[in-house]
Formats: structure tokens, C-alpha cells, sequence
């Protein structure tokens, strides 16, 4: 099981996350100049300020040449799971439906949240009916799609958590096949307790590599 | 000299903020009057914010040798080794002037620049702490204002840049209406055999610049903004912050790590105040040698931009390296790589002179030491004030107030209230280090990559150095050591920033001198080093000087990061007791004689430094030893305000029983260092070889306090609700 974390000028939690992965498999990082992808299991695109992210966030990074392999190896079934930034990512570069709007209080905001698992994807095996205690970091975090109730929802904000005004506290959405899964909160920074506040995050990278190893 | 036709006057050179003395000691180190570009050098290289031209005889008196200190003053950040080949650069740095007249980006930059500091050593920065003074929130809308931008200014560069904020305090107070002060500090971790100094060396090696490109802005900073008073129409001094840019700052850090792991540089600095002309000359000081710049090749935002604009402008995201000319194409490489602008603009000479040129044409030519060395020092004439310098704070509670309401006002007082609403708005958990996030311990805790970690605090409350400058400032040194304590670390070094008033005046001499002398007994009592610091002088405003506010940052470790100490009660049945507690705490300049609007004290209560440490030093043992559930120290608002704020943090309630006394409100609400609220089972708690009381049980859901036979009961809902009162300025 190898991991891939894309690296993009402006990544913040690329290092984080291939700690995280780590855990669980092999993780590289992935140089967003390239376009080779090193023939990774699974793809993560990490949090940050991709390019700075001046414009519409995410609205650059998409189309990095590392992006095209992204999307190509989304398309052919490959799991992908874009956190935070990575997230927005995907959005803008079409895999996952919706947009991340400015949080209603449009200031940044760094909270330990529950959310609450409710559908089933390729990080999701298994987790359904789980709550998991996960740090939110951000500023534009609010879910907004035009059509909701035709979104897969993966992942909730547990009653009452809603850190960012989120659509019908949507914090995770799954592509139609379940194998692209974008969130707002950072599973990578909950594996372990000592720096995480919880364990709980690890148990998105930990299903992907079941799923694989099933596979 | 060629072209020296239109030589500036000396109305010039004040007018950049040299006096006639320096003026005239100039032209005679010279042998000529300086030109242009070479005036506007020496203005910066001479104002007090590069020259310490103030402050620089006081600050040898500090104790600077450790056994731990890799890097001491001197060098771009101070740095203490923490085992495995590692050390921890850290420094704490002013940006006070440009966040009275922008605070966004004021403080933004202020962050972006100590980052540089850290990262031209060769450390990976890890953590950002903030120090932050206004004025009252309650009633100014400016003040409230400056905190709103200003907060936010330091989220968006750290956020941005992937450092995490981990810590940080801020104190409201009439006095820095007009001057508010925003403080940064920051950490870095890098193996020690791959730190790298400033100084360049070798001769024909040549001097790289890389980053941002280099525009107007900043222009004139270090001597206009940082080296002298505000005043009221200081909205035109707007163009000269710099405007920040963490995209670039982020790829700037990658690409000089990068650069160091290569092995690619023989030098690097950052460029700070007074840019290129500030860098060029250190680097060229330290190693003994000259430099020769070309600024035709210089980056340039603005194609028109004359020599002395070039050599002093502030840009910010800028780098200077030296390399050995076989490396030239690596390095640039390497810049490539992380889309850096990187020019070579010079190099290394033997000449002792820093010579400008633009393309062909010679345009300045100063010796290097003049530049850095031949800046005169000034003794301070301090006077002791004869009258009382501050008014007496306006009171916002009534003399006749039960305890339980001073209890809830003390809670939702500015100074007290709890800062997430803050903190909130920081990142204070990239890099997956953070051990302990803000309000779940009295210093933030860091793992490092052995399993140990850092203890790491910041504090200075001005209000006591006002009331007395030198207990003051040993209480701020106690409040940070009793921080690192409470988590289980031994300090290893101390940053500081001094921000103080005018020093030509009297009582501010008087302040300073008064503050130092403090500053050093502390440390040299605790023995620990002081790294490195920055001054931060003329914060004063047409209503008069700020407190005296020396800042400090200290660094400790810990053995074991799981064994870090937490502020908040954890356990029902466990014992609660005062530790340490000195046998007369004090209301003199404390939280509640303020709210009571009552004057400054001419004096603090004396501190016994020896018996403070054995404390500091117990209660240090005893988190270690993992024989306490919580451990808080006694600080703003006395003891009832820390038994609260550890009901606050573990959710849990209490019950105290104090017995009788016939001072209660000193008992309850009195501050003096040393004193630690504790809980944990009450025989280990017996058990520690320091001055222990046994007050009561944690437990319920409500604070139940008994004094003189009295009893007072709060629900967590009430004392949380009164600890929220900053939120309502962040709707």
C-alpha cells in the first residue's frame, strides 16, 4: 500500500499528512511540476494555501500538471482524498460536486469538532454511524451546492458544530463511485493522541488500505 | 566619488533622523560629506533600531553563557541545544510602529520577519507566539480595531505559511492607546552541524539575492517608523509598512532549507530593517571583508527606482546569500525549482567597504566598519520620576462588590478573559507538534522527534514594571518560568523584547535601566542565558510614554512529552492546594486595584529569587513525577481566578474551604510569583518539599468557596459564561 501526497508551493500539511499515511502504508510526496504519479495505491491532496491561494481557492492548483494524473487516476477508480485545501481542489477540478464558500464568521478557525460518519466510501469502510473528534482548521470551509440532496454526504458536523455555516452541516462528500472523498477537517492531524486530541482521523487512512488490500 | 554634484544637506540627515553630532562624525569618517545613497545608509544603520545606540551598554550587562547556548547574541536568532544533534533557534522581535498605523499588515510582517530570523540560521521554524498590548477594548473602538486587524494580520502569515501559533498573551491598558505593541516570536528546529552564520567570507565568492523583487515599500522604516514617536498624523507614514506576502515567504523558507541541506551556501541573512543596505553590511562586518553590489541587477517592482531606494527598501520576503562561484548554478537552481527569483548582485572583496554600483558607475563607497561599528553609543542620564507618570486606571468596579461578583468581573476583565476567541483564529496544529494548544496548559508543549519536548511561554505584564521596573520585570522572567514548570520544562534560554518609551527621557532611562537590572537578576538567579532579544524604543504617543513593557519568551524542555502538565482539574475527589504561595500576597498593581481604578504603587512587594526557585523547581519535579492531576500558576487576578480557570479548562467543579482569615480579598485576589494552584491525590500532594495548603476537593459542577465562615457558590455556567466576555468583540 503506497500513498501519494501532492506537493504544491503553498502546501502547509503535506508533511502532516504523509506522517499520517504513513501510519498505515508507504506515503511519498508528489512534486506538483510533475506528472508522474510513482505508481501510487491512493492519492492524497493535503491542506494549505495552494499558490498562495489569492484567487478563488483551489482555482490554481487544479490546473497543476500533477492534477492531470490526479484526475486521470480519480477516473480509473483510484481512491483520492482531498482534505481541506485538497478539498477545494477537487472541487474546482470537477471530481467532487460543490464549492467551499468563505465560513459565515469570514475569519479563520482552528476547533477540535465532531462529526459524524454517514456514508460509505473508499475512506469510509466500515466507519458509518462512527462519531469521530476532528480538528477543523480554515476560512473558507462552507459546503455549498445548488442541488444537495443529489451530493453523496460522507461526513457531518455532529449536531451543534457546525464551525463554518456549512449547507445542511455537509464537513465530507464522496464522488458517485465512492473512490474521491473531499472534507473539511484534517483526519491527518488526529492520529495520535498525544498531538491529535484523538485517534480517530487515522481511521480514514486506515480504511483506504483495507479497501485496497480487499481489492 | 563620481557624480556627487547634488550632495543632500544636513538638514537632510535629520530630517532622515541622524542628529548634527552624527552627521559631522560621518563626514569626518568619511573624509567628505556622504552622498545620496550613502547618507540614506547611514541613517538606518545609525538609527536606534540597528544600532541599539540606546540600549546597547545596558544589554552586556545580561548573563548570555550556558551550557546549553549553540547561538548567543549576535546572530540572526539566539539557539540552545536539546539533545539528538538538535538545537531550537528562537527569538522574539517588535513590530510596534507598524501596527499602530496598519495593524494587519504591521503584524503580518512582523511575523514574516522573525520567521527570517529563524530560517537564515538553517531551522525549520515550528512555532509562532504572540505579545500584544492595546488599549481598552471596553472603550475604544480604536483599540478594538487595532486587535481585530492585528489578530488577524498574524493568523493570515502563520496560517498561510504553514507555522503553527501555539501561544501567546495580550494585555489591555490605557496606556498603549496610541501605541499598541505586537510582539512575534519564533521557534526553529534544525540538526546543529547544518546551522549556518551571516558572516560572509572568501573573497571572489559571490553574493546572491533571492525572493520578492524589490519596490518602494518600507522605504525609510527602521528610522522613521521604529526610531521615533508616533504622532497624530502618522496615517501618512502608511507607505512606509511593507506589505506581506506569506506565499512567497513559505517558498522562500523551502528554498533557503533547501539551499542549507545542499550544502550550497557559505552565508545567509535575512533582510530585515534597512533591507539590503542592513544585510549586506552585517554579513560584510561579521566576516571581516567588503562587499560590492550591483543594484542594475537588482529585481526591481518599479523600473525607476533610484540607488538609495534600492539599497533601504524594506520588501519583505527577501534573502541574501553567499556561495562559492562553482555553486552559482546550483544554487540558482534550486531557486528555480521554487519559483524564487534568485540574482547574483555582487560579491565578496577584500576592500573592508561596502561599494554600490549601479551597472559601471560607483555610487556609494563607506568603509563597513563606519557603517556598523562607528555608530556612537549613548550612556542613558535615568532619573527616578518624582510624580506619578501613568494616571490612575478608570475604576469599572465599585468598592462595595461581594466576592462573587468580583470573582465574575474579574473573569470577563479584559485582562483576564479567556483569549480563544483569539486563538481560535490561529493554526496551532500544522507540523503535528503540539503537545498542548492554547488554555490546556500554561505553556505551550512541543514534541520533538527524541520524545521529549519544549516548554515554551511568553509574558510581560507592563503594569507592574510601571509600578516598579526592576520587581516588574523579575515577576515577568518568574511568571515564564512558573509557566514552564507547570508543564514539567527547565528553562534553557530567554528572548526578550524591550519596549520601552523615549530613552533620552529621564524616567524612561530610569525605566529601562531599572528593567535590565531586573532582567538579568532573574536570569542569572534561575541561571539561565539570555540568547538574544530586540529593543523597541520611542513607543510614545502626545498622551505620554506606554508602560515599560519588557517582553519575555523562554524555552525549557521537557524529558517525556507525555508527561506535560494541563491547567485544568481532571479528577472528582482529588485534592486542591496552594503551592508555594508566598505568606503575603499582595493587590498592589494587581488585576482587581485596577478595576478598582486605583493608582500604581511607587514599589512591589520584594521577591527572595532563591526560595522562588526551589519552587519553580519542586513543582517542576512533581509534574515530571506525574504526581499532580493539574498544575496552574497564581498570575493575573490571584488565586480564586486560577481555581476558576482550572474549574473552566476541566469542566469540573470545586470546593474550597479556606478557613478563617481576616484579609480574605488579599487572600482571594492578591498576585505576587510563586504561587501554583495544584490538584492531585492529597498525600502526593503533602508530600512535595515546598509550602503546601490543602484547600479543598475537586468535584460538582459548581465552585463552592468558604472563608470566614462565609459561603460563595458559581456554576461552571456562570463563570464560563463571565470567561467569554472577548468573544463578543469577534461577532
Amino acid at each position: 500500500m503506497k500513498f501519494g501526497v501532492v506537493r504544491f508551493p503553498g502546501s502547509c500539511d503535506d508533511v502532516d499528512a504523509q506522517l499520517a499515511a504513513s501510519r498505515v502504508g508507504e506515503a511519498v510526496l508528489l512534486w506538483h511540476a510533475d506528472r508522474d504519479l510513482q505508481g501510487v495505491d491512493a492519492v492524497v491532496v493535503p491542506g494549505g494555501f495552494s499558490y498562495g491561494d489569492y484567487l478563488r481557492v483551489g482555482a490554481i492548483a487544479r490546473f497543476a500538471p500533477v492534477m492531470e494524473e490526479v484526475i486521470e487516476f480519480a477516473r480509473a477508480g483510484g481512491p483520492v482524498l482531498g482534505i481541506c485545501n485538497g478539498f477545494q481542489v477537487l472541487c474546482e477540478a470537477g471530481l467532487l460536486p460543490g464549492a467551499l464558500l468563505p465560513n459565515v464568521g469570514l475569519r479563520f478557525l482552528c476547533r477540535q469538532v465532531d462529526v459524524d460518519v454517514e456514508g460509505e466510501c473508499a475512506f469510509t469502510h466500515g466507519l458509518v454511524g462512527e462519531r469521530l473528534s476532528i480538528p477543523v482548521k480554515h476560512t473558507t470551509g462552507r459546503y455549498y451546492a445548488p442541488d444537495p440532496d443529489r451530493v453523496r454526504v460522507v461526513l457531518r458536523y455532529a449536531p451543534g458544530e457546525n464551525p463554518n455555516g456549512s449547507l445542511n452541516d455537509i464537513a465530507g462528500v464522496c464522488n458517485e463511485a465512492g473512490n474521491v472523498m473531499g472534507l473539511m477537517p484534517h483526519p491527518e492531524h488526529a492520529v495520535d493522541e498525544l498531538v491529535g486530541g484523538s485517534a480517530d482521523g487515522l481511521k480514514l487512512f486506515a480504511s483506504a488500505a483495507a479497501v485496497l488490500s480487499h481489492a | 566619488m563620481p557624480d556627487v554634484a547634488t550632495l543632500p544637506s544636513i538638514e537632510e540627515a535629520v530630517a532622515l533622523g541622524l542628529t548634527r553630532d552624527e552627521y559631522a562624525l560621518i563626514v569626518d569618517k568619511l573624509g567628505r560629506p556622504p552622498n545620496q545613497v550613502e547618507l540614506a545608509m547611514f541613517s538606518l544603520l545609525w538609527s536606534e533600531h540597528c544600532a541599539y545606540k540606546h540600549s546597547k551598554l545596558l544589554l552586556k550587562t545580561l548573563p548570555t553563557e550556558g551550557r546549553h547556548v549553540v547561538m548567543g547574541p549576535g546572530e540572526n536568532a539566539g539557539a540552545v541545544a536539546v539533545g539528538d544533534g538538535l538545537a531550537v533557534a528562537f527569538k522574539v522581535e517588535s513590530h510596534n510602529h507598524p501596527s499602530a498605523v496598519e495593524p494587519f499588515q504591521g503584524a503580518a510582517t512582523g511575523v514574516g520577519g522573525i520567521l527570517r530570523d529563524i530560517f537564515a540560521l538553517g531551522a525549520r521554524p515550528i512555532a509562532v507566539l504572540d505579545s500584544l498590548r492595546f488599549g481598552e477594548p471596553g472603550s475604544s473602538g480604536r483599540s478594538r480595531y487595532l486587535l481585530d486587524r492585528a489578530v488577524a494580520g498574524i493568523g493570515h502569515y502563520g496560517n498561510s505559511i504553514g507555522v503553527p501559533t501555539i501561544g501567546g498573551e495580550v494585555y489591555f491598558e490605557a496606556p498603549y492607546e496610541q501605541n499598541c505593541l505586537v510582539n512575534a516570536m519564533a521557534l526553529g528546529l534544525a540538526p546543529i552541524d547544518r546551522m549556518i552564520r551571516s558572516a560572509a567570507a572568501g573573497v571572489g565568492n559571490v553574493v546572491v539575492l533571492f525572493g520578492a523583487s524589490t519596490g518602494r515599500d518600507g522605504i525609510g522604516g527602521a528610522s522613521v517608523l521604529a526610531s521615533a514617536e508616533l504622532d497624530e498624523a502618522d496615517g501618512d507614514k502608511r507607505p512606509s509598512v511593507q506589505v506581506g506576502d506569506p506565499f512567497a515567504e513559505k517558498k522562500l523558507m523551502e528554498c533557503s532549507l533547501e539551499l542549507l541541506e545542499r550544502g550550497l551556501l557559505v552565508s545567509l541573512q535575512d533582510l530585515g530593517a534597512a533591507g539590503l543596505t542592513s544585510s549586506a553590511s552585517e554579513m560584510a562586518s561579521k566576516g571581516g571583508v567588503g562587499i560590492d553590489l550591483d543594484v542594475a541587477r537588482v529585481p526591481l517592482r518599479e523600473a525607476d527606482m533610484e540607488p538609495f531606494e534600492i539599497m533601504v527598501s524594506e520588501s519583505q520576503e527577501r534573502m541574501l546569500c553567499v556561495c562559492e562561484p562553482a555553486r552559482l548554478d546550483e544554487v540558482l537552481a534550486v531557486c528555480a525549482r521554487w519559483e524564487v527569483h534568485g540574482t547574483a548582485i555582487g560579491e565578496v572583496t577584500d576592500t573592508g567597504a561596502m561599494r554600490i554600483y549601479r551597472g559601471d558607475e560607483l555610487v556609494g563607497d563607506v568603509p563597513v566598519t563606519a557603517l556598523v561599528d562607528d555608530c556612537p553609543v549613548y550612556e542613558l542620564a535615568p532619573a527616578r520620576p518624582r510624580a506619578p507618570l501613568y494616571p490612575a486606571p478608570v475604576a469599572t468596579l465599585t468598592a462595595d462588590v461581594s466576592v462573587r461578583e468580583a470573582l465574575l468581573a474579574l473573569l470577563g476583565s479584559p485582562n483576564v478573559a479567556s483569549r480563544r476567541a483569539l486563538f481560535e483564529q490561529y493554526d496551532s496544529i500544522v507540523q503535528s507538534r503540539t503537545v498542548r494548544r492554547p488554555e490546556q496548559a500554561d505553556a505551550a508543549v512541543l514534541v520533538l522527534p527524541d520524545g521529549s519536548a519544549l516548554g515554551v511561554s511568553i509574558d510581560g505584564n507592563g503594569r507592574r514594571v510601571a509600578a516598579d521596573p526592576y520587581a516588574g520585570t523579575i515577576a515577568a522572567v518568574l511568571e515564564c518560568a512558573a509557566n514552564l514548570a507547570c508543564v514539567g520544562a527547565e528553562p534553557l534560554g530567554v528572548t526578550n523584547n524591550l519596549n520601552f518609551g523615549n530613552p533620552e527621557k529621564p524616567h524612561v532611562a530610569w525605566q529601562l535601566s531599572e528593567a535590565v537590572r531586573g532582567l538579568g537578576e532573574a536570569c542569572r538567579a534561575l541561571g539561565v542565558p539570555v540568547t538574544g532579544g530586540n529593543v523597541s524604543l520611542y513607543n510614545e504617543a502626545a498622551a505620554g510614554p506606554i508602560y515599560p513593557t519588557p517582553v519575555i519568551g523562554m524555552v525549557g524542555q521537557l524529558p517525556d512529552a507525555r508527561g506535560a502538565g494541563r491547567l485544568g482539574f481532571a479528577r472528582e475527589g482529588d485534592a486542591v492546594a496552594l503551592v508555594g504561595w508566598n505568606a503575603a500576597p499582595s493587590l498592589a498593581a494587581s488585576e482587581l486595584s485596577k478595576l478598582r481604578g486605583e493608582p500604581l504603587p511607587d514599589a512591589l512587594p520584594e521577591v527572595d529569587l532563591a526560595r522562588e526557585r526551589a519552587v519553580l523547581e519542586a513543582i517542576r519535579d512533581a509534574v515530571r513525577a506525574g504526581a499532580l492531576s493539574s498544575c496552574h500558576d497564581v498570575a493575573e487576578g490571584g488565586f480564586l481566578v486560577a481555581v476558576a480557570e482550572a474549574c473552566l479548562a476541566g469542566s469540573v467543579g470545586a470546593t474550597l474551604d479556606l478557613g478563617a482569615s481576616d484579609d480574605a480579598w488579599t487572600l482571594l485576589f492578591g498576585e505576587r510569583p510563586g504561587g501554583f494552584v495544584v490538584s492531585g491525590r492529597r498525600e502526593a500532594l503533602e508530600a512535595l518539599d515546598v509550602p503546601v495548603e490543602v484547600v479543598g476537593t475537586v468535584g460538582g459542577e459548581e465552585l463552592k468557596l468558604t472563608i470566614s465562615g462565609e459561603t460563595t457558590r458559581w456554576s461552571l455556567g456562570d463563570l464560563s459564561a463571565a470567561h467569554a466576555a472577548l468573544a463578543k468583540l469577534f461577532p
